[in-house]
């Protein structure tokens, strides 16, 4: 069991039967008085955030969460299905849990998936991936317009903000935390 | 680490208060930090040191300091608080305490008052402190509000309501308190008797206790009383604050008894603890009690 000292940002509870990543967390303690810690939580499947305010002598559980390494096989509609690195089994996670990670995934790539009470909700990719560019407009050399960037399209569909000597067919390293194109990766 | 700025700022702080109460005939004392018995306290844990507890307020030393014949004392010294830990809130953080005999809470908010002054009075005539003067005016006098008109102005229920229900804590800090010390400082002050456990309980109103609480940009700085000197009152207390300790699951430490037996010579008095961090916070304006610290706890 956890106490209410415990809570802190990034901390994943059991909050009325369901997982929830408390995302805001305050301590404050008026003159000799209860200290209250109030948090805003996310819910970890659909979600929404809530807020509530604990008192020191509330009492909470760990959200029961596993991580598992898998690879991803393929999509197939809204369908993304992944195998177990260990026992091969296999399985999906909807467009809608995906989210924009969808951004970033290409077929065999090493992924870990989050299990809550052993259904999958969320997957967690590297924190750098390198993806060919299949859409660049050509650098025009001496173009004096004074853009700094341009923008291409990678093999995923995605489109992101690049120096302008990058053309197609090249490779690209790209942070999945945040879109943003890091560097050029030369094979 | 603490910026030069802000060390600078810290410093010329805690000169000003020394000059305050030296210039009002005031001793500075240090009692331990180490004690075999605190004053019972239902929401302060202590940190365990050996055998004693490390103090959290050095409330009971100091007045046993009065209760032998000190009039004037004040004290600038850390103080240790288990888990307290938040944007004002430090485990081990800076306080100032002072006491006086032969006044009450109104006088202690006066003086209180004029510290604050007279410490903007003096940051402000040099270049450390920007601006401070526009933010914390000397001219005007500062907000006094009994804590019940300021839940019947700002809370949505009284605060009977609040303690029948249990929500005392969090109405204040959600409702009221966004609203303290802005624009002006404010004392709010007449609490309910039931939250105070060291502060005499009003002659003709019993149902409050004379103490009153420092609010400067909606943050709470400082605590005061008059001084409950009844031995057999404050031992009742104690003993009630002991069994909510028990209720709550942790175990009280030993009554204060050498505390309770000098109380029996303490003449009347006031005292205030003031949190020290904080007030360098409000002075210099920092976001955070990490930023006017020598070192936090995530830098250790």
């Amino acid at each position: 069991m956890l106490s209410a000292s415990d809570l802190r940002k990034g901390l994943k509870i059991l909050m009325d039967g369901a997982p929830y990543i408390i995302t805001k967390f305050d301590f404050s303690k008026p003159g000799k008085g209860q200290s209250l810690y109030k948090c805003r939580l996310q819910h970890m499947i659909n979600g929404n955030s809530t807020e509530r305010t604990f008192r020191s002598n509330d009492k909470f559980e760990k959200a029961p969460l596993e991580e598992r390494a898998m690879q991803y096989l393929y999509s197939q509609g809204d369908e993304f299905h992944f195998m177990d690195n260990n026992t091969y089994e296999q399985l999906f996670l909807t467009r809608d849990q995906i989210g924009e990670n969808v951004n970033y995934m290409v077929d065999n790539m090493d992924v870990a998936v989050l299990f809550f009470n052993e259904t999958p909700i969320d997957i967690t990719l590297p924190i750098f991936v390198n993806l060919t560019v299949t859409k660049a407009d050509p650098w025009a050399k001496g173009d004096t317009s004074g853009t700094d960037t341009k923008p291409v399209t990678v093999e995923t569909g995605y489109i992101l903000q690049v120096p302008p000597f990058i053309e197609e067919g090249e490779k690209i390293q790209i942070d999945t935390r945040t879109g943003d194109y890091m560097t050029r990766v030369k094979e | 680490m603490i910026s030069s700025q802000r060390l600078k700022q810290r410093v010329a702080i805690i000169r000003a208060v020394r000059v305050f109460f030296e210039e009002r005939d005031y001793l500075e004392i240090d009692t331990p930090l180490r004690l075999p018995v605190l004053a019972p306290e239902v929401w302060i844990e202590p940190e365990i040191s050996g055998d004693y507890f490390l103090q959290t307020s050095p409330e009971l030393c100091m007045k046993r300091l009065l209760a032998a014949g000190h009039s004037r004392l004040f004290q600038i010294c850390h103080c240790f608080r288990k888990g307290e830990r938040g944007k004002l809130h430090l485990p081990e953080f800076a306080m100032l305490e002072w006491y006086r005999i032969g006044i009450d809470y109104q006088d202690l908010m006066a003086e209180c008052e004029d510290l604050v002054k007279s410490l903007i009075l003096e940051c402000d005539s040099g270049p450390l402190f920007p601006g401070l003067a526009d933010r914390i005016s000397l001219e005007v006098p500062f907000e006094r509000l009994t804590v019940g008109a300021a839940f019947g102005r700002y809370a949505k229920c009284s605060v009977a309501e609040a303690l029948a229900a249990d929500r005392y804590e969090e109405v204040l800090v959600e409702q009221v308190e966004p609203n303290l010390g802005v624009g002006r400082p404010t004392f709010l002050y007449d609490y309910p008797a039931p939250l105070a456990s060291l502060a005499r309980l009003k002659k003709d109103e019993p149902t409050v206790a004379e103490r009153f609480e420092l609010y400067i940009d909606t943050i709470e700085l400082a605590n005061g009383f008059s001084e409950l000197i009844d031995p057999v009152e404050q031992r009742q207390r104690f003993e009630k604050d002991r069994n909510l300790i028990l209720a709550a699951g942790r175990q009280p430490g030993p009554m204060p008894e050498k505390f309770l037996t000098a109380l029996q010579d303490m003449p009347e008095a006031a005292g205030i603890a003031l949190g020290l961090d904080r007030l360098v916070m409000v002075l210099t304006g920092a976001e955070s009690i990490d930023e006017v610290v020598g070192c936090s706890p995530n830098e250790l």
